[in-house]
């Protein structure tokens, strides 16, 4: 991981802090997440604060700040997902898996994001796990659902 | 150039490139603010200094926006302020409102609106905003329910101070203010100085207090509970019983301190004299070998945690003399307790300073030896004087004491400790000493003086060039430290005090201080200065008598080891 960082912010060599953002999307593309390693680097490279670059990070919500779990869970919270109980869906999940939105679980085996609309509106809702889609979930379905990821 | 606009129908002058705030102030017209700050660029963030500007559809925020000819501003209109009284109470909706209990109950900003805006119930409520204290440092408590989000401690942070370790984090209703990954505070890259303490105007940063921790030492008859004050804290702690800025009551706190039962009071302003000799015996033994400068004070435990985590190159430079505060400690249990033939470990050694980081310092393990510590446990200015209300103390109607011996003399150049500048000037009296013999013919340095940032000084002694730095604020000082480690600045002392202006403007200072007070503050050092008969250092008796009785002679094994200490890298997120 170390070197992807490097030969990444070798390509951004001339680079101010406009380029901030571009440098933290493709660290995360690449590496996964923004480890604080990263982001400690982008700051040297970068001469800002780690302060600022966290805080501008965590102003989106599409940076994550631990590596995936084994199982990437996507919740879907688009209009039309929300409007079907995209709501309850994350608390479920949340609470069975013991794993806040944005973070891993300990034993490393699950992540959740809530992410915008996923563009499966007519089969609202939905979650994705490592990009594959449960559609038209009820409370019982997403029960077997994790209860199957949980067994494996 | 200027012109003339109308305020509430009345025509008062402004300037062109003002803020209509600024314009509003100057003619002595008060407009509430929250997230303005003297001296900082305007962020327009809090919106509470609005007013309404004919002609123009929107309230405008005075902060923020410039005056123009002609304009008819009207600042407390009915639209004025239900607009200013709605955002009150929408910051209110979410407050844990357990004011009685708030560090700040009585000098709290957001209170004080509310009483000026006659907010008398809660019209508007919200989800109260959960948060964890974050206790992990030793100086300043943060509590995240409490911020209004004004942004200024974020600003002080960055702009002032040049440490950066906040900002905002998250946003929408999810925003706070916290520090890079989100660490507590002593993890973080805070330098403990706590500039962002004195700008809140809430309680959600506020000192880590010690008191009870006093008084359970007062009341356990088995300990030795013995004091001392910082230079700083005679002419500020009048201020918090209505007597005005800038008197000493340097014998009035030694009577109150006696009547709280503390059992030796002794005047940090002693051990100031100790450091200056140590210091001046460091310069002398460079000016030899004309090696190894500069040498860079070690008195303001917030710049040395800066330093070790920004410029730990720099490090071999900095005084390993330890601060006064740290200096007396050990001299107390070490001197001292075999003077009286007291145990050590039965001494609890409480300090009084106007400064948050003391309370750090007082916990670095550099001052620890064989479990104990040189000071158990640190006060603020304002801590004290809640110890004093406490106790029913009337300071309004006591007697002046002095301090207790074998430490009981100080010279005023040990006062001067307490403004910037003042440790250089202390310690330039002694030095032009030991350079030519002879005292100086006058002993002001006046250039050394009311530094405002950052100064260059030449001084003569004896026909040498001594150049010396003085700063105060850490706004400059990414420049200096370049400076220095480039050696396009090239000094033999520099003197770095965190806050700006020195311990007189520290970061345990009396709330509610403006510039007037603290150079109120300042002028009376240089008053006792000057109407004291001991002036140096190298002639307070007793400092002569410790070296001779028990250090030896400075930088002697023995004050190296009591005395001195030393500094590292820290790995922090910067
Ligand atoms: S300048 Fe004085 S009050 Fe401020 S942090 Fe340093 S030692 Fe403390
Ligand atoms: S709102 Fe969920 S897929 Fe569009
Ligand atoms: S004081 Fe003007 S917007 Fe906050």
């Amino acid at each position: 991981m170390d070197g992807t960082i490097n030969l990444l912010l070798e390509k951004y060599s001339h680079s101010r802090r406009d380029s901030l953002i571009p440098i933290l999307q493709e660290i995360q593309e690449e590496v996964g997440y923004l480890s604080e390693e990263a982001i400690v680097k982008v700051g040297n490279h970068l001469n800002i604060p780690t302060s600022k670059i966290y805080g501008l990070a965590t102003f989106y919500n599409q940076f994550r700040f631990e590596p995936k779990g084994k199982y990437h869970i996507q919740v879907c919270h688009g209009t039309a997902c929300h409007l079907f109980g995209a709501i309850r869906i994350i608390d479920i999940i949340e609470r069975k898996l013991k794993v806040k939105a944005g973070q891993t679980t300990r034993n490393g085996k699950f992540s959740l994001e809530i992410v915008p609309c996923i563009g499966a509106c007519a089969q609202a809702p939905v979650i994705s796990v490592n990009g594959e889609y449960h559609s038209n979930l009820t409370e019982d379905h997403l029960g077997q659902v994790l209860i199957d990821l949980n067994g494996e | 150039m200027q012109f003339n606009i109308e305020v509430n129908n009345r025509v008062i002058e402004a300037r062109k490139g003002e803020t209509i705030l600024s314009t509003l102030y100057r003619n002595g017209i008060k407009v509430p603010t929250l997230c303005n700050m003297k001296d900082l660029s305007p962020t327009g963030a809090c919106r509470i200094c609005v007013v309404e500007v004919e002609g123009k559809e929107n309230l405008i925020t005075s902060c923020s926006y410039p005056v123009e000819e002609s304009m008819r501003i009207k600042t407390h209109s009915p639209r004025v302020v239900k607009a200013r009284k709605t955002l009150v109470e929408l910051l209110l909706s979410n407050h844990p409102d357990d004011c009685l209990y708030c560090e700040r109950n009585g000098c709290c900003e957001l209170q004080d609106l509310a009483i000026d805006l006659n907010i008398r119930e809660r019209r508007i409520s919200g989800k109260k905003s959960r948060h964890k204290l974050d206790l992990s440092s030793p100086s300043i408590i943060r509590d995240p329910a409490k911020c209004i989000l004004c942004g200024r401690c974020v600003r002080v942070c960055d702009e002032i101070q040049s440490v950066s370790t906040l900002d905002f984090l998250n946003r929408g209703s999810k925003t706070l203010i916290g520090t890079a990954m989100a660490r507590d505070l002593n993890f973080s890259s805070c330098i403990n100085c706590g500039r962002c303490v004195m700008v809140c105007p809430t309680g959600a940063l506020h000192e880590h207090g010690y008191m009870d921790e006093v008084l359970d030492s007062l009341n356990n008859s088995s300990l030795n509970v013995i004091v001392q004050y910082g230079p700083a804290v005679t002419v500020s702690l009048a201020e918090e019983f209505g007597i005005k800025p800038g008197k000493d009551i340097n014998g009035l706190i030694n009577a109150a301190l006696r009547k709280i039962g503390f059992k030796y009071i002794f005047d940090t302003a002693f051990a100031a004299d100790v450091v200056v000799m140590e210091t001046v015996e460091t310069l002398m033994q460079k000016l030899e070998s004309n090696d190894g400068f500069p040498v860079i004070s070690s008195c303001c435990p917030a710049w040395i945690k800066y330093a070790e985590q920004f410029y730990p190159d720099a490090l071999p430079l900095i005084s390993t003399c330890k601060s006064p505060q740290q200096v007396l400690g050990s001299i107390i249990k070490s001197y001292f307790a075999s003077e009286q033939g007291i145990n050590p470990n039965s001494i609890y050694s409480v300090s009084i300073m106007p400064c948050l980081a003391k309370k750090f310092e007082a916990q670095r393990e550099e001052m620890t030896h064989k479990t104990i510590s040189d000071v158990d446990v640190v006060l603020t200015t304002r801590e004290f004087s809640r110890l004093i209300q406490l106790y029913g103390i009337d300071m309004h109607n006591i007697e002046p004491q002095t301090p207790d011996s074998p430490f009981g003399v100080r010279s005023s150049a040990s006062k001067l400790f307490g403004a910037s500048g003042g440790t250089t000037e202390a310690i330039l009296r002694t030095l032009h000493f030991k350079m030519t013999g002879k005292e100086m013919s006058s002993m002001k340095y006046q250039e050394l003086r009311m530094v405002n940032g950052v100064k260059e000084v030449a001084v003569k002694i004896g026909g040498k060039e001594i150049n010396i730095v003085i700063a105060n604020g850490l706004t400059g000082i990414r420049n200096l430290m370049e400076g220095i480690l480039n050696k396009t600045i090239n000094a033999h002392f520099i003197e770095i005090m965190a806050c700006p202006g020195g311990c007189v403007n520290g970061g345990g200072q009396p709330f509610k201080s403006d510039d007037k007070d603290v150079k109120a503050r300042m002028r009376t050092l240089y008053d006792i200065d000057d109407i004291d008969s001991l002036k140096v250092s190298h002639k307070n008796p007793l400092v002569i008598d410790l070296y001779e009785k028990y250090l030896d002679k400075e930088g002697s094994d023995k004050a190296k080891r009591q005395l001195h200490t030393c500094y590292s890298k820290r790995d922090v997120l910067l």
